[in-house]
């Protein structure tokens, strides 16, 4: 027997993910809200604004046909998706724009190293320090520059000797009756692994156990390259790693993997697997789920002062998981600490699209008033949940910036030396 | 006394029809004379879903018809390239369509030359994944997308060069007679304001829906029967493709990609009047509630605008009772020397735009034997002048030369009509190569106005961005202002809901709340359409009830502008 069938169709496949993103276009009003308040737009005479790349020429393509390069200008920091009154996923467009644009064109070489920090970070290892060294010499940098087309201010994160995985399978885990499953991504694993420390730190310390499955790169960095063949298959395999777990939450410490997991892959890449709609529904931001913890009383509320003034920088990623600034509603519970909200948009660096020579100056002229800001502010420490973000502002700004999440831990471990996580 | 012209032809009516006439008679070295009564291709051939026919619409039901449309449409993708957007169509079968019906359309392809392949729905559904997932066969075919505005200029462009004069904005107010012979036209210079006449040798009625009107002065009868046909466009292609259902034909069932929108069409009724064409807000939403079986969500797809269009047909018979849609779509040349014994003037009706060309060259051949001379056809060898990049024209055209101009400029050539990307410089290019054109014009030039904002944002710009380069002066740019204005909202009123009610409320914000658009200095005070015709819920475009709107206060209380120019 046959099933049913809608003799004038069911439009559900248009209904959601990546469908649905490109229909949106059809709400716009050209009210031209989300071109004020681009940073980008207003920074390059390349980039003519999201809504022109945006539902404007979304307009005028069809397959693979359209020759519109000026979309890779679109840093994919979101302001212009969260602004529109009209619910047009203007960001999400240009997205899908530029993966077409680059199955077409082809992705350089650079945008491909650029798109896969596990790579970078497994090959950097064994030589961390000729690494590390390597990228801090200017001659190293002049040639990085002039063959693959990394700018030679940009900031490179220095590799770690030992990956953040190699330390947790030989930590013991808690023994908690509750579990949360931590997906620290690429950049702790090879870049920050002591901020992966504190994290679990972090939560062993509310008496929960921290499963570190193996997982791998979420896809983010190629789909914001505009390789969605290979954003997919990475995103695809790190769900069922994260997924093994049934029902358990996942914490993310980075910001903008963590909102890869919960909505851009199956929005923007239109990945359509129920390992990931599993995950989606269970991904927590780190202080997501530390206010959550908080609201229901679970929170460990045994902080000790910490006597420092931090400026706070929600990064763009952060602001696009809608859910408010929650680094702020915990930090706020530290005796002593004293927090000023930054309240500039975008650091500019959006993921690698700082790094990249012909947007470099771009980058920093988008995030100038920020750097501004801080350097007025004269602040202990700047705090941005965002890898690459912190990178660019530690950069530019030459003041230390961290993950909040280093300030909870001081908190918890007596506002001196922070406790070790066991082992 | 009024001015005289002379020539060997005078083609009424600038449709394709007419602009095709043109063309292949000064191809054949005639003294041609092409009047209009407004612009050319504002009738029926402006006014239609811009399908490039492959023929298989008419397999079944007019097997000649569509080998004619299959031959014509060989013919234009060499000829007329540039006005051409080779989009391919598909015929896909339904759950409504009848399974037998594509039998019969399968066998009969061959039979009237037309090329067709069937292709599994899977990869119909690849090709375009907005088709109805369930339907149960799918057919390719070679529908194309035309801008029949391009190639009507192209012909009447091409005519010209070779002599030809082209008057459009020339009424016909009478046809001059010599006893049993049309002699030429008294025509009205809308623009000039004034009347002549031209003595022609031979007439050619290209009146189309209006043909019985122009016979008319002659004092003859030609049956012709508008036939209505309403169309929707919807904000952006919802398939690449021509999408067809594969049936016998009925409302809404075919859905053309035409520049950055998709085009469902049509409905057929019989109407009295050819002007007389204004959608219903029934038709409307029937045809959009049947173009769901097609694509579905369709009926909830952004609509812009919608228009409707009056059929040339010429019913074999008429009377109670016809089935107007199965009406013959192929066309008549009457010599009237040999029907009613009225010498100098030939009548082309019925027929289609796919098919303009051999309308033409049958017309042509008609004129030709009342002229008595004997020359042959060439415009199916000759390429017709059709403005545009080498090769087929493509969706990605706008968006590449908005990129061009992107690398090389510093920002001082800004998009004047955004949603269809059209720059300061193509304005002032196009303004002044066509003097005197009103911003209606321009739009079909430029596109200018079409697309979601209908003219919201770019309207004001180009009125004062012809103003400010000395084209227009500053009663006349207000002038044109407001009528284009109301047009657009004519074409709005029937699908004013969601998106596009929104899309309005802030045009209307734009236009009543900054500039104040009917209390601008040195108006005549065109009486508002909005104000006059009601919505269909009674209710003015801001929503509020009849009667109290604004929009009509007193005019005299104007406030302070500019002081007028002399």
């Amino acid at each position: 027997m046959s099933a049913r069938v809608d003799p004038m169709g069911s439009s559900d496949h248009l209904e959601s993910g990546a469908a649905l993103v490109r229909s949106s276009l059809d709400a716009c009003i050209k009210c031209t809200i989300c071109e004020s308040a681009c940073p980008f737009a207003v920074a390059t005479p390349l980039f003519p604004g999201p809504k022109t790349v945006g539902p404007q020429a979304e307009r005028f393509r069809s397959g693979l046909s359209s020759a519109d390069w000026s979309v890779d200008y679109c840093s994919g920091c979101g302001i212009c998706s969260r602004v529109c009154p009209q619910g047009v996923r203007i960001a999400e467009i240009n997205a899908q724009a530029r993966a077409r644009l680059k199955e077409r064109t082809g992705i350089p070489l650079r945008d491909q190293l650029l798109a896969r920090p596990d790579v970078m970070g497994r090959l950097g290892q064994p030589v961390a320090p000729l690494f590390n060294r390597a990228v801090e010499t200017p001659a190293v940098r002049t040639i990085m520059e002039r063959t693959l087309g990394i700018h030679r201010s940009a900031a490179i994160p220095r590799v770690s000797p030992r990956t953040f995985q190699s330390w947790s399978r030989r930590h013991p885990p808690a023994p908690g009756p509750d579990r949360v499953v931590y997906f620290h991504g690429c950049s702790v694993n090879h870049f920050e692994p002591r901020l992966g420390r504190m994290v679990v730190a972090v939560l062993e310390h509310q008496g929960l156990r921290v499963d570190v499955p193996e997982q791998g790169c979420c896809g983010l960095p190629l789909q914001s390259n505009g390789n969605f063949p290979a954003a997919r298959r990475y995103l695809t395999r790190l769900a069922h790693r994260l997924a093994a777990a049934a029902d358990v939450s996942v914490i993310a410490s980075s910001t903008s993997c963590g909102l890869m997991l919960k909505r851009e892959g199956r929005e923007i890449l239109g990945v359509d697997d129920p390992a990931l709609a599993d995950v989606s529904r269970r991904t927590w931001d780190i202080f997501e789920f530390l206010r959550d913890l908080h609201e229901r009383g679970l929170l460990r509320t045994d902080l000790q002062p910490v006597d420092l003034c931090v400026a706070y920088h929600a990064p763009c990623q952060q602001q696009n998981h809608l859910m408010g600034k929650p680094a702020i509603d915990i930090l706020s519970l530290v005796p002593g600490l004293r927090i000023i909200e930054l309240e500039r948009d975008c650091c500019g660096v959006a993921g690698t699209y700082g790094l990249k020579r012909e947007k470099h100056d771009i980058s920093m002229s988008v995030g100038e008033d920020l750097f501004h800001d801080i350097r007025g502010l004269e602040p202990d420490a700047v705090l941005c949940d965002s890898e690459t973000c912190r990178w660019q502002i530690a950069k530019a700004t030459g003041y230390p910036v961290v993950h909040p999440v280093e300030i909870l831990h001081r908190a918890y471990s007596g506002g001196g030396r922070p406790p070790r996580a066991r082992g | 006394m009024p001015d005289a012209l002379d020539c060997e032809l005078l083609v009424i009516g600038g449709g394709s029809t007419g602009a095709g006439v043109a063309w292949d008679a000064a191809l054949r070295g005639l003294q041609v004379i092409l009047v209009d009564r407004s612009d050319l291709a504002t009738g029926t051939t402006g006014r239609f879903h811009g399908l490039l026919h492959s023929g298989a619409r008419y397999v079944v039901r007019d097997p000649a018809g569509a080998r004619d449309c299959a031959r014509e449409n060989a013919v234009l993708r060499r000829v007329a390239a540039p006005a051409l957007e080779d989009t391919g169509g598909l015929f896909v079968t339904t759950p409504l369509d009848d399974v037998e019906y594509s039998n019969h359309f399968l066998a009969a392809c061959p039979a009237a030359e037309v090329p067709v392949e069937e292709i599994p729905p899977a990869e119909a559904l690849r090709r375009e994944p907005r088709l109805n997932p369930a339907i149960r066969r799918a057919f390719s075919v070679r529908d194309a997308s035309v801008d029949s505005w391009k190639l009507v200029w192209a012909c009447a462009g091409g005519a010209r060069e070779l002599g030809a004069r082209i008057l459009p904005y020339h009424p016909v107010l009478a046809l001059l007679r010599d006893g049993s012979r049309v002699t030429g036209a008294r025509l009205r210079d809308l623009r000039g304001d004034r009347e002549l006449e031209v003595r022609a040798e031979c007439v050619v009625n290209a009146g189309g829906a209006w043909g019985g009107r122009i016979a008319g002065l002659a004092g003859l009868h030609v049956g012709v029967r508008p036939g209505k046909g309403v169309m929707v466009a919807v904000n952006h292609r919802l398939a690449g493709a021509v999408v067809n259902r594969c049936h016998l034909t009925g409302d809404g069932d075919i859905v053309v990609p035409s520049h950055s929108v998709s085009i469902i069409g049509t409905t057929d009724t019989a109407v009295e009047d050819p002007d007389d064409v204004e959608p219903t807000a029934a038709e409307v939403a029937a045809m959009l509630d049947a173009g769901d079986a097609l694509l579905p969500g369709l009926s909830r797809a952004r609509a812009l605008r919608v228009w409707g269009g009056a059929r040339p047909l010429l019913p074999r018979a008429e009377g109670p009772g016809i089935d107007h849609r199965a009406i013959s779509r192929s066309h008549s040349v009457i010599r009237h020397s040999q029907v009613d014994g009225m010498a100098g003037l030939v009548t082309i009706v019925g027929g289609k735009l796919t098919t303009f060309r051999l309308m033409a060259e049958d017309t042509v051949d008609a004129v030709c034997q009342e002229l008595g001379t004997d020359r042959r056809c060439a415009t199916a060898e000759t390429p017709i002048p059709v403005d545009g990049p080498h090769g087929h024209h493509r969706l990605s055209h706008r968006a590449e030369a908005f990129e061009h101009r992107l690398e090389r400029s510093d920002g001082t050539d800004p998009l004047v009509c955004e949603c269809e990307m059209v720059p300061r410089s193509e304005l002032l290019a196009a303004a002044r190569t066509h003097p005197g054109s009103d911003l209606d014009d321009l739009r079909r030039l430029l596109r200018i106005g079409m697309g979601p904002c209908q003219g919201g944002f770019c309207t004001f710009r180009t009125a004062a961005i012809l103003h400010e380069a000395g084209l227009l002066d500053a009663t006349r740019a207000v002038s044109v202002l407001l009528s284009f204005v109301e047009e657009r909202w004519k074409g709005q009123r029937s699908v004013l809901w969601g998106q596009q009610l929104r899309q309005s409320h802030l045009d209307e914000w734009i236009f009543q709340g900054s500039l104040d658009l009917e209390h601008l200095p040195e108006t005549s005070a065109p009486q508002s359409t909005r104000a006059q015709e009601p919505l269909p819920n009674g209710r003015d475009p801001l929503g509020r009830p009849l009667g109290t709107a604004t929009a009509q206060d007193d005019r005299i209380a104007s406030p302070p502008g500019p002081e007028p120019e002399p």
